[in-house]
């Protein structure tokens, strides 16, 4: 059998993986392909391991079963390989977690510098694109304390792609955010969906689901409950925990 | 003044962190704590018999009073100065609160030079030492500080990387280090260090020895400072750094340390004061540093007090400088923070 070309590498592929925060198994042998340019939403209640599944790729948590395959790349404790994956996959967490010491600007041209080894001018002129593509330049040279929550995690959006990135991983990017501001997150993210970019979401907007996933997968008690294209999963979810959790959700929104 | 704009600058009046705009009447603002406050004073002033001491003779002669009652002058001379600090209570809190400020640091250091002047120093034997105390004693004791302060620093920060490290071998170093050194008085330090380390073969300069002792006690102060400021940085910091694919070292020097620094000035610029005057101990090797002058100097005729009192006067200028530079350094770390 020949080679498989680089196009049917997966983006991520996780083959039975687990993983055990003491007695508590917060992954339960769990497999999860996503292809390149796919939209996956993780859906689930707190405690689920939808965190814990997206933060196992870029190494951020390890597990103690099973293996995390991202671009082809089988990610171990190596820091070369530790370092590749990184190198391919960005990050949006729920606490915005933008550097308070820097400016907009430098948050996102001093990882620039410091990883990708980019000239001050470079990082300088990579920095604005991408400020500008989340609609945020003006801000440039104020700091992160400066702006609202909205601002803030569109500015680490920003610091993230502008690593240039293949997939995106989003932890929960809307929930620390007042409800006037989600929208203009949410704005961003379909912005990106719309360009391509391999995206996985763990989100409870499910709105945002509908308009832009692919697929949209229910997580409880660290195992994948149920999955598929948005239309068939809100439609008739199988399951009934799918339905009481769908309930709550839709309730709330 | 329109009220939105009198709030403002009222807030705007004070630093602090906790001034909010409720304007709860100032303490002594009321005459229930004011007057028996100054009543207060007046008895305790009675009681102590200030009519006998400098202050209070002085007034008497200023008065002209007879000095055949003393009991009588004691109580003229304790209401007259009660009242005089009221008075004063009561103009200096009309003022701005900068002012308010100046004023009491002006009225305090005049206090303490008032005492000074007490002593019937000869200021001309001051002036013929101070020249030396300062070229001599001054130069050695901020060269040993600083060479000290920035070792400590140096090994502040690897301690703390130490402590926070998962390497067994460095945290036991580390700990055992700022036991030891944490544990054992200082002048014992010098003296193990000037006087212990002959008998291993190595002879250490008193100089040499001094900036030893007071480096490697310092340091293990301020690792525990580094640590703790540190510690004090969220995890999420760490992980977004990493994240982005930077290195362990690069996170901590780039991101970790600089957000630390805001927690760790403060206490280190106390070490920085506090290790300035710690110098003076170097003079038990026999350094010639400002301490050991002043001791030494004032011996030849006995003018131990007016040496001690200079070199007090400097080590407590170059404080303030350090305490002033303290105050930018905090604003500079500070200043993302500002709204």
């Amino acid at each position: 059998m020949a080679a498989p070309m680089s196009a049917e590498i997966p983006a991520i592929e996780i083959r039975r993986l687990s993983k055990w925060f003491g007695a508590f198994k917060a992954l339960d042998d769990l497999d999860l392909t996503v292809t390149r340019g796919e939209r996956l939403v993780i859906c689930g209640p707190s405690g689920s391991g939808k965190s814990t599944l997206i933060r196992t790729i870029n190494a951020l948590e390890g597990f103690d079963e099973g293996e995390v395959v991202v671009e082809g790349v089988r990610l171990t404790r190596e820091p070369v390989v530790v370092e590749a994956v990184r190198r391919r996959v960005g990050m949006v967490f729920q606490q915005f977690n933008l550097f308070p010491h820097l400016t907009v600007l430098e948050n996102c041209a001093q990882p620039l510098r410091l990883v990708r080894g980019l000239k001050p001018p470079e990082a300088r002129e990579r920095a604005l694109h991408y400020l500008a593509k989340v609609r945020i330049p003006e801000q440039a040279d104020k700091f992160a304390a400066q702006l609202s929550g909205g601002q803030q995690q569109r500015v680490a959006i920003a610091r993230a792609l502008a690593m240039e990135p293949s997939v995106m991983l989003f932890d929960e990017p809307t929930s620390a955010l007042d409800p006037e501001m989600v929208k203009e997150v949410l704005d961003t993210l379909v912005q990106l969906a719309v360009e391509g970019m391999t995206m996985v979401v763990v989100t409870h907007e499910m709105g945002f689901a509908r308009q832009v996933a692919d697929r949209v997968m229910f997580m409880d008690a660290g195992r994948i409950v149920e999955q598929g294209p948005p239309e068939e999963f809100f439609a008739n979810p199988r399951e009934e925990r799918t339905r009481a959790f769908l309930r709550q959700v839709l309730r709330m929104g | 003044m329109p009220e939105a704009a009198m709030i403002r600058t009222r807030a705007q009046a004070s630093t602090s962190p906790f001034a909010d705009n409720v304007d709860y009447p100032s303490l002594l603002g009321r005459p229930i704590v004011f007057l028996p406050a100054l009543a207060l004073l007046f008895e305790a002033l009675r009681w102590w018999n200030f009519g006998s001491s400098a202050f209070g003779r002085g007034l008497i002669g200023l008065l002209h009073l007879s000095g055949l009652n003393p009991g009588a002058d004691n109580v003229i001379v304790s209401a007259i100065a009660a009242l005089f600090v009221g008075f004063n209570l009561a103009v200096v809190m009309r003022l701005r609160l900068r002012w308010q400020v100046y004023v009491v640091w002006l009225e305090l250091a005049g206090l303490i030079l008032v005492f000074f002047y007490s002593f019937n120093l000869s200021f001309e034997f001051i002036a013929r030492k101070i020249g030396f105390l300062i070229s001599q004693g001054l130069v050695m004791t901020l060269f040993i500080s600083v060479v000290s302060i920035a070792i400590a620093s140096a090994l502040a920060l690897l301690g703390a990387m130490a402590k926070l490290s998962s390497n067994g071998i460095a945290l036991g170093v580390a700990n055992f280090y700022t036991s030891l050194f944490r544990g054992v008085p200082l002048l014992m330090q010098i003296y193990l260090i000037y006087m212990g380390l002959p008998q291993l073969g190595y002879v250490v300069d008193a100089v040499p020895a001094g900036i030893a002792a007071l480096s490697l006690c310092y340091g293990a102060y301020m690792t525990e400072i580094f640590r703790a400021g540190i510690e004090s940085i969220p995890r999420g910091q760490w992980e977004a750094a990493r994240a982005l694919g930077m290195k362990p070292r690069s996170t901590l020097l780039r991101i970790i340390l600089p957000q630390a620094m805001r927690v760790i000035i403060p206490p280190t610029g106390n070490q920085f004061i506090a290790m300035l005057k710690d110098s003076s101990l170097v003079s038990v090797v026999g350094v010639w540093e400002l301490m050991y002058l002043a001791r030494t100097e004032g011996q030849s005729e006995f003018r131990h007090v007016e040496m001690m009192i200079t070199a007090s006067l400097i080590y407590w200028l170059f404080s303030i400088l350090l305490e002033l530079i303290q105050g930018r350094i905090e604003r500079y770390y500070g200043r993302a923070h500002v709204r």
